[in-house]
C-alpha cells in the first residue's frame, strides 16, 4: 500500500440555497468532512434519512460540486482535472451504483447495452470481440451466469436482485478503484441482500476495488466493511474500524442507532423517548452539536461549540464533547 | 380458543385475472386473531402477503378478486358483504394503515382535513367533537395537535407515519391493518414506531395484523407469526417459537440472512435464487427449487401444513408419515 490514500476529503462542504429574496436560506447538507478511503477497502457510510450521505457520495461522484472543501483523489485535487479526458477518466475509476434497481436501468435495451456503451467510453481500446468477452467477464464476476444469456435479457426479465448485480458489473466494466454504493441492497428483498453484500466482498478480493458502502443498516454495514463512518446532520459523528466502533462506540448517536437495530436474538431494550425521531436544524444552523437535542448526555458546551472529530484511540474518532 | 377469535380467516385464495389466465396469489390461507392480538405476516416482494391483507380489508379491486374462502370479523364474513355494508364497519370497527404515508395522505389539504373528512363520512359528529377527537389522537401517538394545521409534506417521514395511524385510531377500532408501515423509516425511527404501536395497543386494546418483509421487525413485538411464500403459508405459530426453533427451510433461511451486530462475523449465503413465478408455479413445494434441504420426492409432492414443535410447517420434513416406520 502507498501512502497518498486512494480518495481523501479535506473539510468537505455542500450547501443547498433554499427560498427567495429576504427569506433565503441554507440547508447545509455536508459540512466539513474529512474522509479517507484506502485501495482495497470497503468503507461503510452509516447514517439515517438526511444525514447527509447521499450528497457526500454525490459530491464524490461530481454530481454536485462542493461548497467549500477539496476531494483528492490519489494525491490530486479534483478542482484540478482538466478536460474531459480527465473528467471521464475519473468517473470510469469512481463510479457509482444506485439504491434502485428498477428505474437505473434502461427498459428498452438489453442488459448487454448499459454495459458495453460503458466499455466504449471508458476502455476506447477495446474492439468489438474484447468489448463483448469483457462484458461476459463482468457479468460472471457479479456472480451472473450464463453471462452470454444474461446479457441478451431485458431488465424486467429480471428480479431485482439481478438488476442489480447489473448495476454492479456496469460499473465494473470500467475497472474501478472505488464502487459508490449508494443504499445498493435496501430495494432488495431480505434473502437477497446477503448475496449482494457478498458480491461487494468478492470483488474487493478480485478486482482488488475500494467499495464506499452507504447504508442506514448498520448490521449490514458490520458484514462488509472495515472501516465504519457514522454521518449525523451532516457531519461525521464518529469513524474507526467497524469492530472497534461497534464494540466501544462513543459517540451517543452511535450508541443510539446501535440500540435501535431490530436483532431477534437479542432483548428490547430502547424505550419510545430514547428514540425521538426529530430530525436535526440544518437550514442555517447555529453552532453547537447538531445531535444535542436528541441527546441524553447533552451539557451546555454543546449549544455552544461545535464539537470536532477528534482521535480518542488510534484511527478512531469521534465528535463529542463527552467522549473524551 | 374458548371465546370466538375477533378476526378468522379460512382458507382464502385470492386471483389475479390476467391475459394467460388466472394467477392465484394467495392459496388456502388460514389466519386468526384474538381480541388484542398481534399477528405478523413476513414474507418477501410478490408472496402474497399485501394481497392477503387487502382480502382482509375488503380492498381488493379488479383484476384481483377472492376466489373462495371467508374472513369472518366478529363473526360476520366480510367477503359476501357489500361496499355499503363494508363502510358500516371501516373505520369504526376495523381501519387499514398503509405502507407510505407520503402516498396515502392528501399533499394539499391539511393533516385536520382529513381527519374531519374520514369522521364524516363514518359518523355524524359536530365540528367541535370532530376537533376534539382529532387533537385526541394526535396527542396519543406524541404529535402536538398544532399539527393538525400542517400539510403532510411539513412533517418528518416518522411522525406521518405516526398521523396515519393516529387517523387509524379515531374510532378506536377493534382491529388495526398495518402494511408495512416503517419501512420507509431508518432503524431509529421504525424502532421508536414499533414501540409506540405497541404501547398504544396497550392502552387502547385493539388487535393487529402486521404485514412486514422484515422478520426480526416484529420479533419482540408480535404474539403470532405466519410466514408466507410464493402464495401459501409455510409456517404458523407463536412468534418466539419459530424464531427460537425455526421449523420450515423458508423460515431458518430467512432468519439466517439477517446479519448481527453482536456476536462473531460469520459468512452468510441468504437464500439462493429467486420465488417462483405465480403464473407457473413449481410442482410440489413451492420452495424446493431454493431450498437447501430438497429431496428427491419434494417436486412431486404438494406438502401439508403440518404440526411442528410448537408451530405449523409446510414441510415434508414434518410430515407425520416421515416418523412412523414402514411397514
Amino acid at each position: 500500500m502507498t501512502d497518498v490514500p486512494l480518495l481523501q476529503t479535506v473539510g468537505l462542504t455542500r450547501h443547498f440555497r433554499m427560498g427567495t429574496g429576504l427569506r433565503r436560506a441554507r440547508l447545509h447538507a455536508v459540512d466539513d468532512v474529512d474522509v479517507m478511503i484506502r485501495e482495497r477497502e470497503i468503507v461503510a457510510l452509516v447514517g439515517e434519512s438526511g444525514s447527509g450521505k447521499s450528497t457526500f457520495a454525490r459530491l464524490l461522484a461530481q454530481v454536485h460540486r462542493p461548497t467549500a472543501g477539496e476531494i483528492h483523489y490519489r494525491g490530486r485535487p479534483l478542482s484540478r482535472l482538466r478536460g474531459r479526458r480527465e473528467k471521464l477518466a475519473y468517473h470510469g475509476d469512481v463510479p457509482m451504483v444506485f439504491q434502485d434497481p428498477f428505474s437505473s436501468l434502461n427498459p428498452a435495451h438489453r442488459v448487454a447495452h448499459g454495459i458495453l456503451r460503458g466499455l466504449k467510453l471508458h476502455r476506447p481500446e477495446l474492439d468489438g470481440p474484447a468489448r463483448r468477452a469483457e462484458a461476459e467477464r463482468v457479468t460472471e464476476a457479479v456472480g451472473l451466469t450464463p453471462a452470454a444469456e444474461v446479457l441478451q435479457r431485458f431488465p424486467y426479465e429480471l428480479s431485482g436482485g439481478q438488476r442489480q448485480r447489473v448495476g454492479f458489473a456496469q460499473a465494473l466494466a470500467y475497472r474501478p478503484k472505488l464502487i459508490l454504493a449508494d443504499e445498493p441492497v435496501s430495494m432488495l428483498d431480505v434473502s437477497i441482500r446477503i448475496g449482494l453484500l457478498n458480491v461487494m466482498t468478492r470483488l474487493r478480493e478480485t478486482e482488488g476495488v475500494s467499495v464506499l458502502y452507504i447504508t442506514h443498516d448498520i448490521a449490514g454495514a458490520r458484514y462488509v466493511s472495515d472501516r465504519l463512518l457514522v454521518m449525523y446532520g451532516g457531519h461525521v459523528v464518529e469513524s474507526g474500524p467497524t469492530e472497534e466502533v461497534l464494540a466501544d462506540a462513543r459517540h451517543p448517536y452511535t450508541r443510539l442507532l446501535l440500540s435501535a437495530v431490530p436483532d431477534p436474538r437479542a432483548p428490547l431494550d430502547v424505550g419510545a423517548e430514547a428514540a425521538r425521531t426529530d430530525p436535526p436544524q440544518l437550514i442555517d444552523p447555529a453552532p453547537g452539536c447538531r445531535f444535542r437535542a436528541r441527546c441524553p448526555l447533552a451539557v451546555d458546551a454543546c449549544a455552544q461549540v461545535t464539537p470536532r472529530l477528534t482521535e480518542l484511540a488510534p484511527a478512531h474518532s469521534a465528535a463529542c464533547h463527552m467522549a473524551a | 380458543m374458548s371465546a370466538e377469535p375477533l378476526l378468522d380467516v379460512r382458507d382464502l385464495s385470492v386471483a389475479y385475472d390476467g391475459d394467460r389466465g388466472p394467477v392465484t396469489a394467495v392459496e388456502h390461507v388460514d389466519l386468526t386473531v384474538r381480541r388484542g392480538g398481534f399477528t405478523a405476516v413476513v414474507g418477501e416482494s410478490g408472496c402474497g402477503k399485501s394481497t392477503l391483507l387487502f382480502a382482509v380489508a375488503g380492498l381488493l379491486e379488479p383484476p384481483a378478486a377472492v376466489t373462495g374462502g371467508s374472513v369472518r370479523f366478529k363473526g360476520r364474513n366480510l367477503v359476501t358483504m357489500t361496499e355499503r355494508q363494508l363502510n358500516v364497519l371501516r373505520w369504526r370497527d376495523f381501519s387499514v394503515v398503509m405502507q407510505s404515508a407520503m402516498n396515502a395522505l392528501n399533499p394539499v389539504t391539511t393533516i385536520g382535513a382529513q381527519f374531519k373528512d374520514a369522521m364524516d363520512a363514518h359518523a355524524d359528529l359536530g365540528a367541535r367533537e370532530i376537533r376534539d377527537r382529532s387533537r385526541e389522537v394526535l396527542e396519543l401517538v406524541g404529535i402536538d395537535p398544532v399539527h393538525l394545521r400542517s400539510y403532510p409534506h411539513q412533517l418528518s417521514g416518522g411522525m406521518r407515519q405516526r398521523a396515519m395511524i393516529a387517523m387509524a385510531l379515531l374510532f378506536t377500532p377493534d382491529l388495526v391493518i398495518m402494511d408495512e408501515p416503517t419501512s420507509a423509516l431508518d432503524v431509529v425511527a421504525q424502532r421508536s414506531l414499533m414501540v409506540q404501536i405497541k404501547e398504544l395497543q396497550e392502552l387502547l386494546g385493539f388487535a393487529i395484523v402486521f404485514v412486514t418483509h422484515d422478520m426480526s421487525l416484529v420479533s419482540h413485538f408480535s404474539d403470532q407469526l405466519l410466514v408466507m411464500y410464493a402464495g401459501r403459508v409455510v409456517e404458523a405459530g407463536p412468534t418466539r417459537t419459530v424464531f427460537d426453533h425455526p421449523a420450515h427451510p423458508y423460515s431458518q433461511g430467512l432468519l439466517e440472512a439477517f446479519p448481527s451486530i453482536r456476536g462473531p462475523r460469520v459468512e452468510l449465503r441468504g437464500i439462493p435464487g429467486s420465488p417462483p413465478d405465480l403464473a407457473r408455479p413449481p410442482a410440489g413445494c413451492r420452495f424446493a427449487p431454493r431450498c437447501p434441504l430438497v429431496r428427491p420426492d419434494c417436486h412431486d409432492r404438494e406438502p401439508g401444513l403440518y404440526p411442528a414443535g410448537g408451530a405449523h410447517a409446510r414441510c415434508v420434513l414434518h410430515a407425520p408419515d416421515q416418523v412412523e416406520v414402514p411397514s
